[in-house]
């Protein structure tokens, strides 16, 4: 955290903090929406929302380029449209038609797009850090100057598969960065009941540079990502990034009552103090980059895209049905 | 459909030469073939059948891993996913156990999952086979597990001729291939080509013709179903010996026309006699060939034991020849 706050924001253009706000709105609209077609009965299966954590998302993929390689998870939508995604598409993955990413044999945890570098959301707990690691060893062997993103939750921190991989990245000083999304929560466990000791130290304990930041604060996301995707594409090896956040909901859609495991005081704090499209927006206005009134604007134009989204997916086909045995094998 | 067979008087080189030949020639052809595994460079396996490799190829292409085999599996399907053509080398087929979440959850899914777009490339090449004194967990024939799992290629070769063109076709695959090779037949001998060819996945190959009795046999049991034919022609028996070569993608037409001609079949294989990949051929036959059948279609596996150490015990646990002998003998009213 020390060595962020040296980072001059003012060198950043207004302009690409405005765009940065406009993709954390994006991601809390496209939440919202998803949360609604689950309630009305429009999406089958359920999903795991990302509202609260946007800074994090957006901060990491920000410092990226079109052709960097991103592993994503079952909380995945944020980082899928981060990365650069058409809502539309995304939407049409949600509701199983053909339009989607995957033709709808994906869905919400699957959602892969080779276009703008996201190998995928991963169902499997930590599941992807060998997939990012893999490709990190592809990026080193094919001579690019790309890196790979690994995000995942701190429920992740208690597989094996993590550790092994780390290991690796650093001995073989690969451009990997694995970016520790700390929500606080196992599911419905708080993670002071299952992770022993410092969550940083575990990297560290491999040589791999690491740093941790206030997630709910994109531009120290963003700041801190830039040097570490520097160090990475100049072959200095991978590194870890511990962003402090939490999620607003529930583990999945339908964890509404969450007393039994966390407080509503816990969650208003949170909500209320450590929002982190207020707090851009409050920074922004107060550094005299903006007016209050344009964030009201970005809103408004974001709630109509996602809106037009949303009524193409509704809309899109299902697949045919002769689509479920093709693509077992390539 | 028939393949090329080895001409008798090509050059003959061990299963183990064939398997490096293999890869040796699909490295040199396209260099985004790499190996990675523990002890794969300088020590060229525990096997020995990487000898040589490192030493063309260099430490980039041919990696030494630490022991972590599902992180190596992971890295072979992310390096897969972004194009490369990773050989993910597993020691010991026991261990296929700790690439599980990788091969099943990763590996076999990502095509399907990502609607066609992204492919996966690679190799899992492993061992298989008992009677080395190794005890349970290294000598476990696991092959089944992967054949159950959609979107992967499961090859089980049995002569170095069928290694040689296996593994060629699985390096250029672009799905996900696990390829077992039985450790008791690194050293048998055979004709091997010098030049370029491919066996096709899910095409079987009859190893012996014959008209009374068809043996499906796989991997290390090809060589015991084919002693086992020799000792039956001796007392009349004409039986038939047909290799799958691939457990998935499976030659069904070709169990069921030879078991429509013999009229009988016994499925041997090394893996674990229950719920394993006989239960599934014979049930291909007993349903393809049910009005040619003289007897019930019969299955040889390995003991439902874990593989005991001492060897008077854990050669009881593996089909022989005179066990196989036995049973035709039965299956044809000639006890």
């Amino acid at each position: 955290m020390t060595q962020s706050t040296e980072f001059d924001y003012d060198s950043v253009d207004r302009e690409q903090w405005l765009h940065m706000y406009e993709q954390m709105c994006k991601i809390r609209s496209f939440e919202e929406n998803a949360n609604e077609l689950y309630f009305s009965r429009k999406m089958p299966g359920l999903t795991h929302l990302y509202i609260g954590e946007e800074a994090v998302a957006v901060g990491v993929c920000e410092a990226l380029r079109r052709e960097d390689y991103i592993t994503s998870t079952h909380r995945g939508h944020g980082h899928c449209v981060a990365k650069g995604a058409s809502l539309d598409r995304m939407f049409a993955e949600l509701l199983g038609k053909e339009a989607g990413y995957c033709r709808g044999k994906g869905g919400s945890m699957h959602i892969a797009d080779q276009d703008t570098g996201n190998l995928g959301a991963n169902a499997i707990v930590g599941g992807s850090a060998g997939i990012a690691t893999g490709a990190g060893l592809s990026i080193k062997m094919r001579g690019t100057d790309q890196v790979a993103i690994c995000f995942f939750g701190d429920g992740a921190l208690g597989q094996g598969l993590l550790y092994e991989t780390m290991n690796m990245a650093q001995l073989w000083k690969l451009p990997v960065i694995y970016v520790c999304e700390n929500n606080l929560y196992n599911e419905y466990t708080h993670n002071r009941e299952t992770a022993a000791g410092s969550l940083k130290a575990r990297a560290e304990a491999f040589g791999i540079h690491a740093e941790e930041v206030n997630g709910q604060d994109v531009r120290e996301v963003y700041s801190t990502m830039l040097r570490l995707v520097e160090r990475s594409r100049q072959g200095e090896g991978p590194a870890f990034l511990l962003c402090q956040t939490y999620r607003f909901l529930g583990h999945h859609v339908g964890d509404v009552n969450r007393e039994y495991y966390r407080s509503k005081d816990e969650e208003t704090l949170w909500k209320t103090e450590r929002d982190p499209l207020k707090n851009l927006a409050a920074w922004m206005v107060e550094a005299g980059l903006a007016e209050a009134t344009i964030f009201g604007q970005i809103e408004e134009d974001v709630q109509a895209e996602v809106a037009a989204a949303v009524e193409f997916a509704l809309n899109a086909p299902f697949p045919e049905v002769s689509e479920v045995t093709e693509n077992v094998y390539a | 459909m028939s393949t090329p067979k080895p001409n008798a008087n090509e050059r003959i080189i061990t299963f183990s030469e064939a398997i490096r030949e293999a890869i040796a020639e699909e490295m040199r052809r396209d260099p985004s073939v790499f190996i990675m595994g523990e002890d794969v460079a300088e020590a060229g396996t525990v096997f020995k059948v990487l000898v040589g490799l490192v030493e063309e190829f260099g430490p980039q292409r041919v990696i030494d891993s630490p022991i972590s085999e599902a992180g190596i599996a992971g890295l072979g399907v992310g390096a897969a996913i972004t194009g490369m053509r990773p050989i993910i080398d597993i020691m010991f087929g026991d261990f296929i156990t700790l690439t599980m979440d990788q091969m099943v959850n990763q590996a076999a899914k990502t095509h399907y999952m990502s609607g066609g777009k992204l492919k996966v490339p690679m190799v899992l090449r492993t061992t298989l086979g008992a009677t080395r004194r190794s005890a349970a967990q290294h000598s476990q024939s696991l092959h089944a597990w992967f054949s159950h799992v959609p979107g992967l290629i499961v090859a089980i070769p049995s002569t170095p001729y069928d290694a040689k063109g296996l593994m060629k076709s699985a390096i250029r695959n672009d799905n996900p291939v696990a390829i077992f090779e039985d450790k008791m037949l690194y050293q048998l001998k055979g004709p091997v080509p010098e030049g370029e060819y491919l066996i096709p996945f899910g095409v079987a190959d009859i190893k012996r013709e014959g008209t009374d009795i068809t043996l499906v046999a796989t991997s290390s049991m090809v060589q015991v179903a084919l002693e086992a034919a020799t000792m039956l022609a001796e007392i009349g028996i004409s039986a038939e010996v047909v290799d799958p070569r691939t457990t998935t993608p499976l030659d069904k037409q070709t169990l069921i026309d030879s078991a429509k001609k013999t009229s009988r079949a016994i499925i041997i294989d090394e893996g674990y006699e229950q719920y394993g990949v006989t239960a599934e051929m014979a049930s291909v036959i007993a349903d393809g060939a049910f009005y040619y059948l003289d007897a019930p279609v019969k299955r040889m596996g390995a003991m439902n034991v874990p593989v005991p150490f001492s060897p008077v015990l854990e050669d009881v646990t593996v089909p022989m020849p005179q066990g196989v002998v036995e049973m035709a003998k039965m299956l044809c009213n000639k006890l």
